[in-house]
């Protein structure tokens, strides 16, 4: 169950206590975060909505282990992140950690399948595993017969695909998504929406995702807002309501 | 290996601006090269000089001579087991192009001192009973399509008026020694002396004298200078690779002047191939911070880094080694007379590539440090 007050269960998946994180910028310090708390379970999805600058993007990356902490805790299946060195962090994200970004982000000179390929390349795994696992993959995402296009052959939404499968490839524990429908049309935003709700539903990953788009963030089970530093619940009526008046 | 496609994906994205980096490495590695060639011509006398050898010269200089009589007193010498003399004849074959060092000999003593020369019993017999005759080295013969029994028209003008002097080419001589000398002409000393102005008829250009241990050479070489002091014609004697390095240092301090150039060209490649990685890794800053953030190390991203630079140095290495490999004999025959003969050896290539390496290392190391060092959330921000 998803919960903001620290009082969350101690077997979440993931769990926030705590959280700090101020930037100081020419010589004035930035509190983003303040004193945020968070329980996920295995197999939620949540969508984290705010308005600029109200910290969601740093909440991700704080949670994705690229950024620390200024202070406070997150722990992921039971391993303490906060207070982990960069190499072992480094090691942990491979593991445990799917990214989406909103740019896609992918090498423009390296095929989808190649581009599917990287994260297990620090695996032990042989070539024809790579080759089983990415296949799959990419026909989870629907890209079967697009595997050796490269990005710029692609569509926006073909090229978010391509990235959702790099990130379940080495099926993390968990997703993060930056913006996943960010830069596509609505068309295009449905259909990865769709995507991450069967990787969710049938597949049972949990997926935390930062989206300005209330439609897109009422197909998550649940929206948090980021309000002053730290998260609130937001009512799924409202969401309706707001979805319903932007469509 | 699993990382080489990533690697040359990379290498391979801007096609043009690798053709022309590897393309400038090539070039600059060619000279570089050719340099060390040129340099390694010139001190060859140094390093296959006998060890137990020494030379005495007029202390004036090389181009004065010294009198006959000199042979037998430094024979007499204690330490010295023989001793041979030269006079330089500085002729040119059919035109001016076609110049190279000409030796006048001294049969008698020449094989007792100058013992890597080889040249087969009944040839040299031959020529010690031929006053006009003359021996060639193999390099030489080969690059006049010269036979033993051709008669060789030599011109000079160092003595007296400008004449042709006709020599019977009676044997060919290969030298012993790796790397040795054998583009050398050797003319007898008597057909000499009978044909040059009386100021010349018996000196001696310069004596070579062999000693019975090396370790004796710095004592007898004093003993053979204390013995012609104050004399109307001093000496000076020095060890064989000294006098070849002086010999070479009357054209110039080539070594420095290599070494400058060398140096230029070095700093040129490190900052064209450090340039060229740097906006390559610039370029795709947001690319290294996706590869770091779905796990690959620091370390990884940097070694990536270093692996495109080195194999931008050991393309474009292996292509102006190549280069060399193919121009060096021709350039060497176009500045035939001009240069010792260049010699491109297995050593000298193995230094260029590791030159190449290096400058490949250095260059790709700064933007392999940036690229370690790279915050994964900066550069995402930036993207």
């Amino acid at each position: 169950m998803i919960r903001v007050d620290g009082q969350g269960s101690s077997n979440s998946l993931i769990q926030v206590r705590g959280l700090n994180k101020t930037y100081k910028r020419g010589g004035e310090s930035i509190q983003v975060l303040q004193g945020l708390n968070l329980d996920v379970d295995k197999g939620d999805f949540v969508a984290f909505m705010g308005p600029s600058g109200s910290g969601k993007t740093t909440l991700l990356n704080l949670l994705g282990g690229l950024d620390v902490p200024t202070s406070g805790t997150i722990s992921v299946d039971g391993d303490e992140i906060t207070h982990m060195s960069a190499s072992k962090l480094t090691q942990w994200r491979a593991r445990h950690v799917g990214f989406v970004f909103q740019m896609y982000n992918l090498i423009p000179v390296l095929t989808a399948y190649q581009n599917v390929e990287l994260p297990l390349l620090l695996t032990k795994l042989s070539s024809t595993d790579r080759r089983k696992h990415v296949e799959t993959v990419l026909s989870v995402v629907g890209l079967a017969d697009r595997m050796h296009h490269y990005p710029r052959q692609l569509s926006g939404g073909q090229e978010q695909r391509v990235t959702i499968a790099r990130a379940i490839v080495s099926d993390p524990t968990f997703l993060l998504c930056d913006e996943p429908t960010g830069d596509l049309d609505r068309k295009s935003a449905t259909e990865i929406m769709l995507l991450i709700e069967q990787l969710v539903e049938k597949h049972g990953k949990t997926v935390l995702m930062v989206t300005h788009d209330p439609v897109v963030a009422a197909r998550a089970h649940i929206t948090l807002h980021l309000e002053k530093g730290v998260l609130v619940e937001g009512s799924a009526e409202r969401l309706a309501a707001m979805a319903g008046g932007a469509a | 290996m699993k990382f080489a496609r990533l690697i040359l994906a990379n290498l391979f994205r801007k096609k043009v601006r690798l053709i022309l980096t590897i393309g400038s490495f090539a070039v600059a590695l060619f000279l570089f090269t050719f340099l060390a060639v040129v340099k390694s011509a010139f001190s060859r006398g140094t390093e296959i000089a006998g060890a137990d050898r020494l030379v005495t010269i007029n202390r004036i200089g090389l181009i004065n001579v010294l009198p006959l009589s000199y042979a037998d007193k430094i024979r007499a010498i204690p330490g010295v087991k023989a001793v041979t003399h030269n006079h330089w004849f500085g002729g040119v074959y059919q035109d001016e192009r076609n110049f190279f060092p000409q030796f006048v000999i001294d049969v008698e003593n020449h094989r007792k001192v100058m013992s890597e020369f080889k040249v087969p019993d009944d040839q040299w017999n031959k020529f010690v009973q031929d006053q006009q005759g003359a021996i060639a080295g193999t390099t030489l013969a080969k690059r006049f399509g010269w036979k033993v029994g051709d008669r060789i028209p030599i011109k000079n003008a160092l003595y007296g008026t400008t004449k042709t002097w006709e020599f019977n080419l009676d044997g060919i001589y290969h030298d012993d020694k790796p790397g040795g000398d054998d583009g050398q002409f050797w003319l007898q000393w008597k057909y000499f002396d009978e044909n040059v102005p009386a100021v010349i008829k018996s000196t001696a250009g310069w004596y070579v004298l062999k000693v019975d241990s090396p370790d004796d050479a710095a004592r007898v070489g004093k003993a053979i200078d204390a013995q012609f002091a104050n004399s109307s014609n001093e000496t000076k004697t020095e060890t064989e690779s000294a006098f070849a390095a002086g010999f070479a240092k009357q054209l110039g301090n080539i070594e420095f002047l290599i070494l400058v150039i060398g140096g230029v060209v070095f700093f040129t490649l490190l900052l064209v191939t450090g340039n060229t990685m740097a906006i390559s890794v610039r370029e795709r800053t947001g690319e290294l911070a996706v590869l770091k953030a779905i796990g690959f190390s620091g370390r990884a991203v940097m070694f990536f880094v270093l692996a495109e630079s080195l194999a931008i140095a050991l393309f474009g290495g292996l292509l102006g080694l190549g280069l060399a490999i193919v121009a060096i004999p021709f350039v060497g025959t176009m500045l035939r007379g001009l240069l010792p003969t260049l010699v491109l050896s297995a050593s000298l290539l193995g230094l260029g590539l590791l030159f190449a390496v290096f400058v490949g290392g250095a260059s790709g190391l700064l933007p392999g440090i940036g690229a370690l060092r790279l915050r994964v959330v900066d550069a995402l921000r930036r993207v």
